[in-house]
């Protein structure tokens, strides 16, 4: 789960990191009035869960209450790869001698939580790792203990950091795996970490994400989502326990598990056709999980035809043969259908799908290449 | 014949008595698995296709010596549990259980490996030896014996390459399926380096997907270290760049973890990747020579 950088930096301070003042603002008048409270200069963001903001312009500085209104104005609705910006964070200038990148990750290699650090602030760190890799510094946590103090000093050092900083920056990083850890996150990350012109610390941009699976323990945390950033489909989905990604093509995929989902996808794709979406229905494949997902891609304007790829495990063929026939009668589906069915019971399921006026065939190739086909009116 | 399990495995499960555990655990025993007990705090008593359920792991480890656990508790209990079979002993521990926090898994996995023990998963399918011990939540039926070692991180697209080996009259010694959490216990190198190890596996299919560098990782080893014969296929090559499908794992960041990634990884490494799980058994026999 995402949140905003206002949201990232409000939840950093909470854990001792000192962060960049600002307020967030939804109109131009709003971000003047912020601008005038502030009297400095500032800077005009754009709230928006992506990447690439300076780079397309959702990031102004603005001398003066009207420059802070013009900016908002101008980045206010703007599209950042295909997010479109609703609310902006005025933050206060601040003057820089030093930019530092700091962030802890899970290292998926060594199954540890990671922090790196590097001297190179302020840009894009995946493209720091892709050029000059040997400008990031990596320290692994300790899997019980944590993030040790010295480490933390041990980082500062291997930057470069002046000796009257160390202590300074240690305590920012350590706080920094500590909110990683409080805060169930996948991503804790200052970028840039600056020293001002007089000597402080100070993380200019906050960047925080959750684990989906930890979010039982932190109630608060479904406050910060922003229903505006997410897909509506992908959420109501996702409360019926049906894992949905919303694609551009044309063929709606409804499938058992995520790999054969994504499996299917590929077939799809590999046959001609582009697909509508990621559906994985789930272990059951009960007749209301069908209709549900029924429901999702139908959705789609784009939908043409509709694949059900079902590999019957411990989930019988007939039973999800049963649940696709009872789902029809809930669901009105225009588009054709072809259906995928093997596996337990695969021989029964079909028979029940004939009953029904439906074809199902037993090979997903045979079956991706079909609804390529109906897809396309043959 | 195998790796890992056998017809000597001797069970536990951990949550038996749960909805999930009871169905799974009569589905074992009627597979032929050995599930010699099971725990529920509070069970002690009862019994589950007739396997006795104990309060506590240690004190099954004490009454019927299992050398093997399988957890289907939930998520929030998952950790605890793997711990409890660690500390009571137990040398494998398969985790099924998914939507565990991914921060509980970092001092599991160093736990376990410190104890010496073996965990699989969690979020994983479970591992089955054909016709001899059935550890997971699989469709025994369509496996049959064979030389054929399986590795794979998805559930159902495992099983649709099993049907696809079986039904082109490729046997399997043993399938596993590791899981599409960011962090599990056993990984492709672990299963791929017990398959070369494995005297009776002649040949290994590898089913992996987007997100992370564990095949390219697995594929670095395979170049120095398996002579076998090898086939393979990564879902996801149509997936979108920061979107999770799915499994947890199953996520592409920062432009690393693309199925083309992998697939050119695995291919450097001399393994034939499929564009379809449907092909995989033709090219292992390709690369088998049969």
């Amino acid at each position: 789960m995402n949140i905003h950088e206002y949201q990232a930096a409000e939840i950093l301070h909470r854990h001792g990191v000192p962060v960049n003042p600002g307020k967030v603002a939804s109109t131009p008048e709003e971000a003047a009035a912020i601008a005038a409270e502030f009297g400095t200069i500032v800077a005009v963001k754009a709230q928006v869960h992506s990447g690439g903001r300076g780079k397309a312009g959702g990031i102004k500085l603005a001398k003066s209450p009207e420059e802070a209104a013009a900016a908002a104005k101008a980045i206010l609705g703007m599209d950042i790869r295909g997010h479109i910006v609703n609310k902006v964070l005025i933050a206060k200038g601040a003057s820089i001698a030093a930019e530092y990148y700091l962030g802890v990750i899970l290292d998926r290699d060594n199954r540890q939580i990671l922090v790196m650090a590097s001297a190179e602030g302020g840009v894009d760190i995946e493209e720091v790792a892709r050029v000059s890799p040997e400008k990031i510094v990596k320290i692994n946590a300790d899997p019980y203990l944590g993030f040790h103090p010295y480490q933390a000093r041990q980082l500062a050092f291997a930057l470069g950091i002046a000796a009257d900083k160390v202590n300074g920056f240690a305590a920012i990083a350590q706080n920094l795996y500590k909110a990683y850890v409080a805060e169930d996150a996948t991503l804790t990350e200052i970028n840039p970490l600056i020293l001002t012109g007089d000597g402080a610390w100070m993380a200019l941009d906050s960047k925080v994400s959750f684990d989906d699976n930890a979010l039982f323990r932190h109630p608060g945390h479904e406050e910060l989502r922003d229903l505006a950033e997410e897909n509506e489909t992908e959420l109501d989905a996702r409360r019926s326990g049906i894992s949905f990604v919303k694609l551009d093509g044309t063929i709606g995929c409804i499938v058992n598990g995520a790999g054969l989902a994504m499996a299917t996808m590929d077939a799809v794709k590999l046959h001609g056709g582009e697909p509508a979406n990621f559906l994985d229905v789930g272990g059951g494949a009960s007749a209301s999980q069908v209709a549900k997902a029924f429901g999702l891609v139908t959705a789609d304007p784009n939908v043409e035809a509709i694949l059900i790829n079902i590999f019957g495990g411990i989930t019988r063929g007939d039973v999800v043969a049963q649940g696709i026939r009872e789902a029809l009668t809930q669901v009105n589906v225009k588009a054709p259908i072809v259906v995928r069915l093997s596996g337990t019971n695969a021989e029964e399921g079909r028979t029940i799908l004939a009953e029904a006026g439906l074809t199902a065939v037993t090979s997903m190739d045979e079956a991706a290449a079909a609804v390529v086909r109906a897809a396309r009116g043959a | 014949m195998s790796i890992i399990v056998n017809k000597n495995t001797r069970v536990l499960v951990q949550g038996i008595t749960g909805r999930e555990g009871s169905f799974h655990t009569t589905q074992m025993v009627e597979y032929g698995t050995q599930v010699v007990s099971g725990v529920t705090p509070g069970g002690l008593g009862k019994e589950v296709a007739g396997a006795p359920v104990y309060n506590t792991v240690a004190d099954a480890v004490k009454e019927t010596q299992p050398n093997a656990s399988i957890i289907f508790v939930p998520a929030k209990f998952a950790p605890d549990a793997i711990y409890e079979a660690v500390d009571a002993g137990i040398p494998f521990v398969v985790c099924i259980t998914e939507g565990v926090p991914v921060i509980d898994m970092v001092p599991v996995y160093d736990y376990v490996k410190r104890k010496g023990a073996r965990l699989l998963g969690p979020n994983c399918p479970g591992l089955i030896t054909p016709g001899e011990c059935k550890m997971g939540i699989m469709p025994g039926f369509i496996h049959t014996p064979g030389k054929v070692g399986l590795v794979s991180r998805s559930g159902t697209l495992t099983y649709e390459v099993v049907n696809a080996l079986t039904e082109a009259g490729l046997g399997q010694s043993t399938a596993v399926g590791i899981g599409g959490d960011p962090i599990i216990g056993t990984n492709f190198i672990d299963a791929i380096a017990a398959f070369q190890d494995d005297p009776d596996t002649e040949a290994i299919v590898m089913i992996g997907e987007i997100g992370g560098a564990d095949e390219e990782a697995a594929a670095e080893f395979i170049k120095a270290n398996v002579t076998k014969p090898m086939a393979g296929f990564i879902a996801g090559r149509t997936a979108p760049e920061g979107k999770r499908m799915g499994h947890a794992g199953a996520i592409i960041s920062g432009g690393a973890g693309t199925a083309a990634g992998k697939i050119e990884a695995m291919e450097a490494a001399g393994i034939r990747v499929a564009d379809s799980p449907s092909k995989v058994p033709a090219l292992l026999k390709e690369a088998m020579g049969v």
